[in-house]
């Protein structure tokens, strides 16, 4: 019924089956496709994230996944388990937290804590052992008979995230699990997450706007309408786009455009009202650029490419395109 | 016993808001005392002017306590669409426990507040003149917790539909009311019109009412000086019957309905 935590990273068996894999997985809301048949696999241990847009479909393939919602089509497995013939051992095997809050507010954190423990048969001692944990792992164990609608964002969603792990699951689910907390808060969070991955070998599923969250991940997934479009660790997918990333804006993007493609022979990018070049080594063409170029140039930028420019460079638009910026994640882009 | 540990978990929550909600809990006598003392007292200068002897206000004490029984599961019930909006209900779906676990849980909650609530009724029993003894105490608990399941269950039922919260005024106009008005919490249900005879007879309410009338006035109405006529209708062993029967039907079909949204 319980699992024990589970072995560290090293001990375990090499050839172990998936975490989560996924075939051609499909969900449709009447006539919107929400999720377009989608496939990947996540290895036991691993921190995969789920990246793209509002409306991209990552919450709706996290209810599938958590058997909260049926498929449409394709077929899934969590923990060895089908998401729809082994909804109870997938439920056993998970531990989720929501896009959306999900506690009952006038209740104590305790109490909170303690329902979850029952409705998923954790033992009266160990719960009680585990609860104390948890409490004190995120930091609220001063103010566990508090009523929760008395917490701050930031609480909530750190009580959220003890009482995703008060069952030992192997697999937790993370919706945009950083939302509204403060940057302390969220670095104290990664640091929790990174932790169970290597205490207990937690495999991680989590959805993220955050450049900086997806980079941390052993691998990422980015989806974009209801499809993922590139999977590959942060690293590899921004050196698929080679190089250095250079940022115009001209005068006259038009011209610059057929400018840098007969003289310079370069194919730049017309995204909002920038032209992007992604070349090898930016440090070398910039100056001949600036020099040699006809049209006027009125702001430069380069950059080492990041995730956002990957996700650019696969469909011409920004990730924030659909809402407005937040600025603290603009910020820790510009700080890296 | 996976089963009953979810079913517990379920009604400990509720149980637990309840007690956070004390002081909901007496806000709710108001709507009965109104009940019971300006309807009950300006009506019963009607049954006086018919020439009848009986007090009225003895008469609807049972049929108020069944008002405060319905009204408090079926909004008990409702309490899941708030949930489903609040999100707390994803943490609940989410776990390894059976949609019946939930429903069944949801119908012994709404079963115990409607209990907890009608008991408290009777802190005016003396005022109203009606006497019983601890036997027919019991007797009047045991019918207010089958009643309140029973009317749960009919609650979650709908509740399993519902996705928002607006659709509440049209619980409460719609079944709600309806079902009291037909029940013979106010007027006896022998000599009504026939065209309402029939209502009256297939609302399950009438049944848990006129057991209740029959517990709680044991000796019966008096009509005339030392003349007494029983104060129910039914035997109490076909109205108890009816309540379970019904609440058996209503929780399959809530925990059938429930179950289906998977
Ligand atoms: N229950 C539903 N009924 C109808 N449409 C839905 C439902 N849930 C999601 N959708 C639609 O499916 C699409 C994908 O939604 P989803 O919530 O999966 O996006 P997301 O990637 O999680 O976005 P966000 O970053 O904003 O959380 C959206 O167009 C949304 O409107
Ligand atoms: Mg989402």
């Amino acid at each position: 019924m319980l699992t024990e935590p589970r072995k560290s990273l090293g001990e375990r068996a090499p050839a172990e089956a998936a975490a989560i894999s996924v075939e051609n997985l499909s969900r449709r809301f009447g006539k919107l496709e929400a999720v377009k048949g989608v496939s990947f696999a996540v290895h036991p241990g691993e921190i995969f994230g789920f990246l793209g847009p509002n409306g991209a479909g990552k919450s709706t393939t996290i209810s599938m996944l958590t058997t909260l919602l049926t498929p449409s089509g394709g077929r899934a497995e969590v923990a060895g388990h089908d998401v729809v013939r082994e909804r109870n051992q997938v439920r056993q095997a998970i531990g989720i937290i929501f896009q959306e809050q999900a506690l009952d507010l006038r209740l104590s954190a305790l109490d909170n804590l303690w329902l979850h423990a029952i409705l998923y048969g954790v033992p009266t001692a160990r719960a009680a052992q585990r609860i104390e944990q948890g409490l004190r792992a995120v930091d609220l164990w001063d103010r566990r008979k508090e009523p929760v609608s008395r917490y701050s964002g930031g609480m909530k969603r750190r009580l959220e995230m003890a009482r995703g792990l008060i069952h030992t699951p192997q697999v937790l689910f993370l919706d945009e699990p950083t939302v509204g907390l403060d940057p302390q808060s969220r670095y104290a969070m990664w640091d929790y997450i990174q932790r169970l991955r290597q205490e207990f070998g937690l495999t991680i599923f989590m959805t993220t706007h955050y450049m900086d969250e997806a980079e941390a991940c052993d691998r990422i997934a980015i989806m974009d309408k209801g499809s993922v479009i590139a999977l590959d660790s942060p690293a590899a997918l921004k050196a698929s786009l080679g190089g250095d990333v250079i940022s115009l804006k001209t005068e006259h993007n038009g011209l610059a455009l057929a400018e840098l493609r007969e003289r310079f022979g370069l194919e730049a990018k017309l995204a909002e009202d920038q032209l992007r070049l992604e070349v090898k080594d930016g440090g070398e063409l910039l100056p001949r650029l600036l020099r040699e170029l006809q049209v006027k140039i009125l702001r430069v930028s380069l950059n080492q490419p990041t995730l956002d420019d990957v996700f650019v460079s696969l469909t011409g638009r920004e990730m924030r395109d659909e809402g407005p910026a937040d600025p603290r994640a603009m910020w820790m882009r510009r700080g890296r | 016993m996976s089963e009953a540990r979810a079913i517990y978990a379920i009604w400990l929550r509720d149980i637990k808001r309840l007690w956070l909600d004390r002081a909901r809990i007496l806000i709710g006598l108001l709507q009965p005392a109104l009940y019971l003392f300006v309807l009950g007292s300006g009506l019963g200068s009607v049954t006086r002017i018919a020439g009848g002897k009986g007090d009225y206000i003895q008469f609807i004490f049972p049929g108020v306590i069944g008002l405060t029984v319905l009204f408090t599961a079926v909004f008990s019930a409702v309490s899941i669409v708030f949930d489903r909006e609040f999100g707390f209900l994803k943490e609940v779906l989410v776990a390894p426990v059976s949609r019946r676990a939930i429903a069944i849980g949801k119908s012994l909650s709404g079963s115990t507040q409607a209990t907890v609530q009608g008991i408290l009724i009777l802190i005016f029993a003396p005022l109203a003149g009606v006497h019983f003894g601890f036997g027919e105490l019991l007797g009047l608990i045991v019918i207010m917790a089958l009643t309140g399941f029973a009317m749960t269950s009919f609650g979650v039922l709908f509740a399993a539909r519902f996705r928002s919260t607006e659709a509440f005024p049209i619980v409460i106009n719609g079944i709600l009311l309806p079902l009291f008005f037909l029940s013979g919490a106010l007027y006896p249900v022998t000599n009504l019109p026939v065209w309402l005879t029939p209502f009256v007879h297939i609302d399950p309410l009438t049944y848990g009412i006129d057991a209740m009338r029959g517990a709680a006035l044991p000796k019966g109405l008096e009509v005339g000086p030392g003349v007494f006529v029983p104060a129910h209708v039914y035997p109490i062993w076909l109205s108890v019957a009816v309540i379970v029967a019904f609440g058996l039907v209503m929780v399959w079909l809530a925990v059938w309905q429930f179950s289906r949204a998977e």
